[in-house]
C-alpha cells in the first residue's frame, strides 16, 4: 500500500525500527506513531461502522479517530503517541485474543 | 495557600500562570501536549531543527517569548506541570486527571480553564474517508512533524486558517491544487472593513498572503462531494461562484470553518452555555474577565474565539480575577481589557467576512455521513425528529449523533443545523449537547493501577 504522508523537512534524525501488522518498518526519532505508519501506509485501521479506512482526522487528540492496537493488547492514540523503538503495532486486534466469553 | 489548577498550556494558560506566579501563587498546570505551547504555537519534539521563524512566520517572536516564559517558570519550580495529561472529569473541587501513569485526583480551590478550541467542521459527502483531515491537523502535521498529509492537497472551508495553512504548505514545498473558500467576496469585503478598523496591519498582512495564493484560490464556492476510492480521496467536486461544476483532483482534503470552542470541562464545571449568533456556536457565559462563578475562570479560545493574541490577554485577565477573588493584589487590568475589546471587534468582523456555511449544511443529501465516529447519516438524524423534536440531547439518544468517541466535537454544530432546518426553528432552540465525563477516552487500565495500591 502506498504512503499517505510526504516528509517535507526534518529528515536527518535517528532511525527507529517498529512493526505494523507484522511488517518491519522504520520511522525517525520524534515521529508520532501516526506519522511513522502513514509514511509507509495509506491508513491506520478499518472503520468499524463503514466500508472506508481511517487515517486520523484532527491530529490534536480531540476526534479519537486514530486509536490503534499493539500486539500486547494495549491501544494507543497514534497522533499523540511518540514512536518508540521496537513497537509492535496493529491495525486491528489480534484474532487469537480470547473473546470476552472465553475468559474463565 | 490557594491551590489553582490551570487546564491548558497554550497562550491563555501560560499567561494566566505567569500572572499567578508573579503574585506568589504556585499553580498546577495540566496539558495534553508533550511540551507547553498549545496548538498554534505548538513546539516540535526535541531534536527538530527548523527555526522559530520557519515554524511560526511573523508570529515567531510571540511564540518564542511564550515558550520561554513557561520554561523559566518550570525551571524555577514556580509551578507544577503535568504534560501528556488530560483532565477527564470534575467533581467536588477535584479534577480526575489522566496522567501517563494512570488516573489521579488533583484537588483545587480555584479552576482556570484554558482549553482552547478545535476546528469547526461542516460535513461534506465523503469526508469520512482516510485522507480527509481538518485544517488544524494539516497545520499540526507540518509544524510539529514536518510532513504534508498528501501528495496533492485541496484545502476547503473558510476563515483565517484556510489561507494561512495554504501559504505555509506552499512555502514548505507541498503541492496545493486548490484553496476553496465558501465565503463569497461580498461578505469578505463587508467584514474586511471592520477587520481593518480594528487591526489594520494584521488585515493587510492577511490580504497579501491571500493575494500570493493567486489562481489556486476561489471564493464563494459550494462544496458538493469528495470522490473516493479504496485508498482515499481522488477529487473534490465543487460549484464556483457562478454555479458552474468544477472538480479538483487530489489525494488529500483539508476542511475547516474557523474554530469551535472546547467547552466540555466548562460544562462539567457548571458554567452555563449560551448560543452566540455571531460565532454560530454555544459559548460559556462569563464576565469580562472570564469569571464564570463558583471559583471557575475561563480564558482563551475555549471562552471566546479571538486567536492567540487575544488568548494571552484573556489568560492574564482571568488570572487577575482569580487573584482579586482570593484577596491578592493584581496589576492594573485596564490596558489589557481595552486591547481585548479591540480583539473582539476584529474577531466579530472576521466572522462576518467568513461565515459558517449554514445553507450548505442544511442542504446536505440524506446519505451524507454526519457523525464520522459511527457513520450515522444526515437522513438518520432527520428521521429522529418526529420522536425527538428539535432537541439535541433527545436526538442524540435516538440517533447516536454526538454519542461517538469524539463526543459531538465534530458533529454537534452541523447536527443542530440539520435539526433546526428540518423543524423550521432557530438553531439556538435545538440546544447544546450536555457534556459527559470522561471528556477523553480513559483506558480501564489507567484506573486499575490505582486500585492495586
Amino acid at each position: 500500500m502506498t504512503a499517505r504522508l510526504v516528509r517535507l523537512a526534518e529528515a536527518s534524525r535517528l532511525e527507529v525500527p517498529f512493526t505494523f501488522d507484522g511488517v518491519a518498518l522504520t520511522g525517525l526519532e520524534g515521529d508520532t506513531v501516526l506519522t511513522a505508519v502513514l509514511l509507509s501506509r495509506g491508513a491506520l485501521r478499518q472503520a468499524e461502522f463503514g466500508p472506508e479506512q481511517r487515517a486520523g482526522f484532527c491530529l490534536m487528540g480531540a476526534c479519537q479517530d486514530c486509536w490503534i492496537w499493539q500486539e500486547d493488547g494495549a491501544r494507543l492514540r497514534a497522533c499523540s503517541t511518540e514512536l518508540k523503538p521496537g513497537m509492535r503495532l496493529r491495525s486491528a486486534p489480534v484474532s487469537s485474543w480470547p473473546a470476552i466469553g472465553d475468559a474463565t | 495557600m490557594t491551590q489553582v489548577l490551570i487546564v491548558g498550556a497554550g497562550p491563555a494558560g501560560i499567561r494566566a500562570a505567569e500572572r499567578l506566579v508573579a503574585a506568589g501563587v504556585h499553580p498546577v498546570v495540566v496539558d495534553e501536549g508533550a511540551r507547553a505551547g498549545g496548538q498554534i504555537y505548538r513546539r516540535p519534539p526535541a531534536g527538530f531543527t527548523r527555526t522559530p521563524r520557519a515554524l511560526y512566520g511573523s508570529e515567531a517572536g510571540k511564540a518564542v517569548a511564550l515558550h520561554r516564559c513557561f520554561d523559566m517558570m518550570l525551571e524555577a519550580g514556580q509551578l507544577t506541570f503535568h504534560a501528556r495529561s488530560s483532565v477527564i472529569s470534575l467533581s467536588g473541587q477535584v479534577a480526575q486527571v489522566l496522567l501517563p501513569e494512570g488516573v489521579h485526583g488533583i484537588a483545587y480551590d480555584r479552576l482556570l480553564l484554558a482549553t482552547g478550541a478545535t476546528d469547526r467542521l461542516a460535513p461534506v459527502p465523503g469526508w469520512q474517508s482516510a485522507g480527509v483531515y481538518s485544517l488544524g491537523a494539516t497545520q499540526v502535521a507540518l509544524k510539529s512533524q514536518g510532513v504534508a498529509l498528501g501528495q496533492r492537497i485541496v484545502l476547503a472551508g473558510s476563515g483565517p486558517l484556510l489561507t494561512l495553512v495554504a501559504s505555509q504548505l506552499l512555502k514548505a514545498g507541498a503541492r496545493v491544487e486548490a484553496v476553496l473558500d465558501t465565503a463569497p467576496l461580498t461578505t469578505q469585503a463587508r467584514g474586511a472593513v471592520g477587520m481593518a478598523l480594528a487591526r489594520p496591519f494584521v488585515t493587510v498582512r492577511g490580504a497579501l498572503m491571500r493575494a500570493q495564493l493567486g489562481r489556486i484560490y476561489h471564493a464563494g464556492v459550494k462544496l458538493v462531494r469528495i470522490a473516493t476510492d479504496d485508498a482515499g480521496p481522488t477529487a473534490l467536486y465543487w460549484q464556483d461562484g457562478r454555479g458552474r461544476e468544477q472538480c479538483s483532483t487530489c489525494d488529500m482534503v483539508g476542511l475547516g470553518w474557523h474554530l469551535r470552542a472546547e467547552t466540555h470541562l466548562a460544562d462539567l464545571a457548571g458554567v452555563s452555555m449560551v448560543w452566540n449568533d455571531r460565532f454560530c456556536q454555544w459559548l460559556p457565559h462569563s464576565d469580562a474577565f472570564g469569571r464564570a462563578g463558583d471559583g471557575v475562570y475561563l480564558a482563551g479560545d475555549g471562552l471566546q474565539i479571538l486567536g492567540a493574541e487575544g488568548a494571552e490577554l484573556a489568560g492574564r485577565l482571568a488570572a487577575s480575577a482569580c487573584l482579586e477573588d482570593v484577596g491578592l493584589p493584581t496589576p492594573d487590568t485596564k490596558p489589557d481589557l481595552k486591547r481585548l475589546r479591540r480583539m473582539q471587534r476584529f474577531a466579530a468582523a472576521m466572522q462576518r467576512a467568513f461565515p459558517w456555511p449554514a445553507q450548505m449544511v442544511r442542504d446536505l443529501p440524506s446519505d451524507t455521513v454526519l457523525c464520522r465516529c459511527e457513520g450515522i447519516s444526515v437522513g438518520e438524524l432527520r428521521e429522529t425528529l418526529p420522536l425527538s423534536g428539535p432537541e439535541a440531547n433527545r436526538a442524540k439518544s435516538l440517533s447516536r449523533v454526538g454519542m461517538g468517541r469524539c463526543q459531538g466535537r465534530y458533529c454537534q454544530l452541523a447536527g443542530a443545523e440539520v435539526l433546526a432546518a428540518k423543524a423550521g426553528v432557530p438553531v439556538a432552540q435545538v440546544g447544546h449537547l450536555r457534556g459527559q465525563p470522561p471528556v477523553r477516552p480513559a483506558p480501564i487500565g489507567a484506573y486499575l493501577d490505582d486500585w492495586s495500591d
